[in-house]
């Protein structure tokens, strides 16, 4: 039975017969327009599989007839950032390693690149923020095993620090304990306690500084100086420095005169390019310790 | 409807029968082609002003020139993007002062409001872009195809080689115009006399040949082929007006008081004479058919009446002819109308609570952006404290702290500023890549209308005195002229 359409009499529309709870529903047409529009976007949205990448396959997927790939996009992208950067990085590239700061643009962009770099690259052993962990060194004190100038800095990331290259850096400390050792176990508690001293910090009870002074005259002045000051030339730290590589605990010293260290950092020269060892420096040179 | 819900209960046990929806009761409805009338009158006069005027404003503003200065941008209006500055006559504002514009939409909101408030939707009569357009778009096609009763008798025959050409020439001015609008749009991204002229070599940027292209889409069908369907379709604001409007607001109002009953000229002095009752309308559908979005006024305020007042401008020179009062459509609101039937004096308070509210709330704003505007500094600050590390311990035993500071130039010159620290007197403040200092502390130079970061290391040398968080303050000093600018941060020691 079809039934007249009802008219509300508020308005002199009519309903579209949907009834909730006395509430009925006013027909209020769409435009055509409207409709005509909807239908355009499924045409167009079936001309986007025609020439885009868009159904699954089983294995693989349709391509579209553009050949279009995101890949290429990020491919594309990254060649124009490339470009972008090409002045600057030539620029690095020539500009001697101690002018860079003086170029406020160049600094930006070194330091800047530097960042990212340093997060890729050296951040697993010295930290994101550079401030290392027992056996790495912390990059933003003052206290340098080989130098903090810049050139300094340079050439340490450059070539490493004992590893296979010749050109890396050298001087082991070796291990003074053990049955074959040059000094007897007493006697490294008492060197041990004399370092502790050289920076400061309480030594045990019963302690002899002018045998731990003898002790260490004989056997450690040749490398870390009279004073205990170190020596970069090959590496030996100065002991009254209050931060220690490997801890400054009585146990942790006497590990190190038992057994000697010898960590190793390795060159990047030949991994990364070269302004981005220069920037590498450059960054490391700006974190605050550098000299 | 009730008669078969009566029924239907009648007979018990069977369910009430649900009316289908009958096959010939469209979901979509066609467009009804509206033939808007020429009128003439005060509104339409004054419809014509702000028409012209803010056309006048749109097209030729980028045109106009402001001296800044050497090297500084010579344009009076200019959103540069590029460079990420904002130029507004003597104003020029720097991405971080947003708030100016946040500023700026409270009060083009607020004064909505109150137009709304005041005389109802006078932005969609007479100031939305939509409608000025649309007006200009219709004025065009009036002008080629003549007015309504040319247009509907030549839209009724069969096509012609004449009225193919009119129809031709209309789009092709529509497009002109359109064309224009896109063209006058990107004048407001860069120097706009530079622009014109690579626009018209194809040496322009490809973004500025695509955003004219957008705009010449956008201008050519809403305002050409859209037109009304925007106001009744997509437009939020009808919507969004109807809360905003109270009892006082004067609206685009048919006085019914005065209208009804509607009868014929002669019907009408046939009922004057008998004494019975007869209203003014005269039933002519004048106001009806200068309507822009086809809408009969004398339905009442409705979603379709954007309230241009052009009925009003109609109905007037009818009440003209037929020697009655002006007035029978006119701003005035319901409760004027219940006022005159019980006889009583119409009241219009333009001065209310609402009014006086969004008036203050204006006022307030506005001073507070020219307070903002006339205080405005010239340079700027900022300092972040590193975040990780806190501090670094050095070999003596001494703390440092990291800092990025940057400074900001907004002059167009060159500034020398010298950076100190206060309140940490042992303290030692070093800059990387700034070689030249003034006593201890280190001198940066800043660009003009540029900013500048430097990161800054603070060393403390005896820790241990100091509290493991203490409040140190940066200042820099212009060089020259003495100007300082601080900004407080924190020390940490331990």
């Amino acid at each position: 039975m079809a039934v007249q359409p009802e008219i509300d009499h508020a308005t002199g529309r009519t309903t579209t017969g949907h009834e909730w709870d006395g509430i009925k529903e006013l027909n209020s047409p769409l435009p055509k327009w409207w409709l005509y529009i909807f239908y355009a976007t499924i045409v167009w949205s079936v001309g986007y599989w025609i020439v885009y990448p868009s159904w699954p396959l089983v294995t693989n997927y349709t391509k579209g007839v553009f050949g279009y790939a995101s890949r290429q996009d990020v491919t594309r992208e990254l060649d124009a950032l490339k470009a972008l950067r090409a002045e600057r990085a030539g620029a690095l590239a020539r500009t001697p390693l101690e002018d860079i700061a003086k170029d406020p643009t160049l600094l930006t962009f070194a330091l800047a690149q530097g960042k990212a770099a340093f997060g890729d690259n050296c951040a697993p052993c010295h930290g994101l923020s550079a401030t290392g962990s027992p056996s790495f060194p912390n990059l933003r004190d003052d206290t340098w095993l080989w130098g903090g100038g810049i050139a300094d800095i340079h050439q340490t990331i450059a070539f490493g620090i004992r590893n296979a290259d010749d050109r890396s850096r050298q001087g082991p400390m070796p291990g003074l304990g053990g049955p074959n050792g040059a000094l007897k176990p007493d006697e490294v508690i008492t060197v041990a306690n004399f370092v502790r001293a050289l920076s400061g910090l309480p030594t045990r009870q019963g302690y002899d500084p002018a045998k731990g002074k003898e002790l260490f005259a004989n056997n450690c002045a040749a490398c870390h100086g009279d004073e205990g000051r170190g020596n970069r030339e090959m590496g030996a730290p100065n002991l009254t420095s209050r931060n220690f590589l490997y801890g400054s605990d009585e146990k942790t010293i006497i590990e190190t005169i038992n057994l000697g260290r010898g960590g190793v950092m390795p060159g990047w020269a030949g991994r990364l390019d070269e302004t981005t060892v220069k920037s590498l420096a450059v960054y490391v040179h700006a974190l605050g310790g550098g000299q | 409807m009730s008669d078969i819900l009566a029924s239907a209960t009648a007979s018990k046990g069977a369910p009430p029968p649900v009316p289908d929806f009958p096959e010939d009761e469209p979901l979509y409805e066609s467009r009804r082609e509206i033939y808007q009338q020429s009128v003439k009158g005060r509104l339409r006069t004054i419809k014509w002003a702000v028409l012209v005027g803010c056309l006048a404003v749109y097209y030729f503003l980028p045109f106009l020139r402001w001296y800044r200065g050497p090297n500084q941008p010579d344009q009076a209006v200019l959103v540069d993007l590029a460079n990420n500055r904002f130029y507004f006559f003597f104003i020029e504002i720097w991405p971080q002062e947003i708030y100016y514009f946040t500023g700026l939409l409270v009060m083009a909101s607020l004064v909505l409001f109150l137009m709304n408030a005041v005389a109802g939707r006078v932005w969609c009569g007479y100031l939305c872009p939509q409608t000025v357009w649309t007006d200009l778009f219709t004025t065009v096609e009036r002008w080629v195809e003549g007015d309504r009763r040319e247009r509907m008798m030549a839209d009724a025959q069969p096509m012609t080689a004449a009225k193919i050409g009119r129809k031709t020439l209309k789009h092709f001015l529509w497009l002109m115009i359109a064309w224009w609008t896109g063209g006058a749009w990107v004048l407001y991204f860069a120097d706009a006399p530079t622009l014109v002229k690579d626009l018209a070599t194809f040496q322009a940027p490809m973004v500025a040949y695509v955003w004219i292209g957008i705009l010449t889409f956008t201008t050519y069908s809403l305002a050409g082929l859209m037109k009304e369907q925007v106001c009744l379709y997509m437009c939020p604001w009808p919507r969004i007006q109807a809360a905003l409007t109270d009892q006082y607001a004067l609206n685009v109002t048919y006085r019914y008081d005065r209208g009804e009953p509607r009868l014929s000229m002669k019907a009408a002095a046939k009922a004057r004479e008998a004494g019975e009752p007869a209203g003014d309308c005269i039933d002519c559908r004048q106001c009806v058919v200068v309507c822009p979005t086809g809408v009969d006024i004398r339905d009442g305020a409705q979603l379709g009446c954007i309230q241009c007042g052009l009925c009003i401008d109609a109905c007037n020179s009818v009440m003209t002819k037929v020697n009655r009062p002006l007035g029978l459509i006119a701003y005035d609101n319901d409760v004027n109308i219940d006022r005159r039937r019980q006889g009583l004096d119409e009241v219009y308070p333009i001065i209310r609570p609402r009014t006086l509210a969004y008036a203050a709330l204006i006022a307030a704003v506005g001073l507070v952006m020219i307070y903002g505007l006339m205080t405005r500094s010239f340079t700027d600050l900022s300092v972040l404290h590193d975040r990780n590390p806190l501090y670094v311990q050095l070999s003596d035993g001494s703390v440092r702290n990291s800092y990025t500071v940057r400074i900001l130039n907004k002059r167009p010159v060159h500034r020398i500023f010298v950076l100190a620290v206060d309140e940490l007197p042992l303290a030692r403040l070093t800059a990387v890549g700034i070689s030249m200092t003034a006593g201890d502390w280190p001198v940066i130079d800043v660009g003009p209308d540029s900013t500048r970061e430097v990161i800054v290391h603070l060393t403390a040398q005896k820790p241990a005195d100091l509290p493991p968080s203490s409040r140190v303050t940066f200042r820099i000093t212009e060089l020259g002229t003495g100007e300082k600018v601080s900004m407080s941060d924190h020390f940490i020691s331990r």
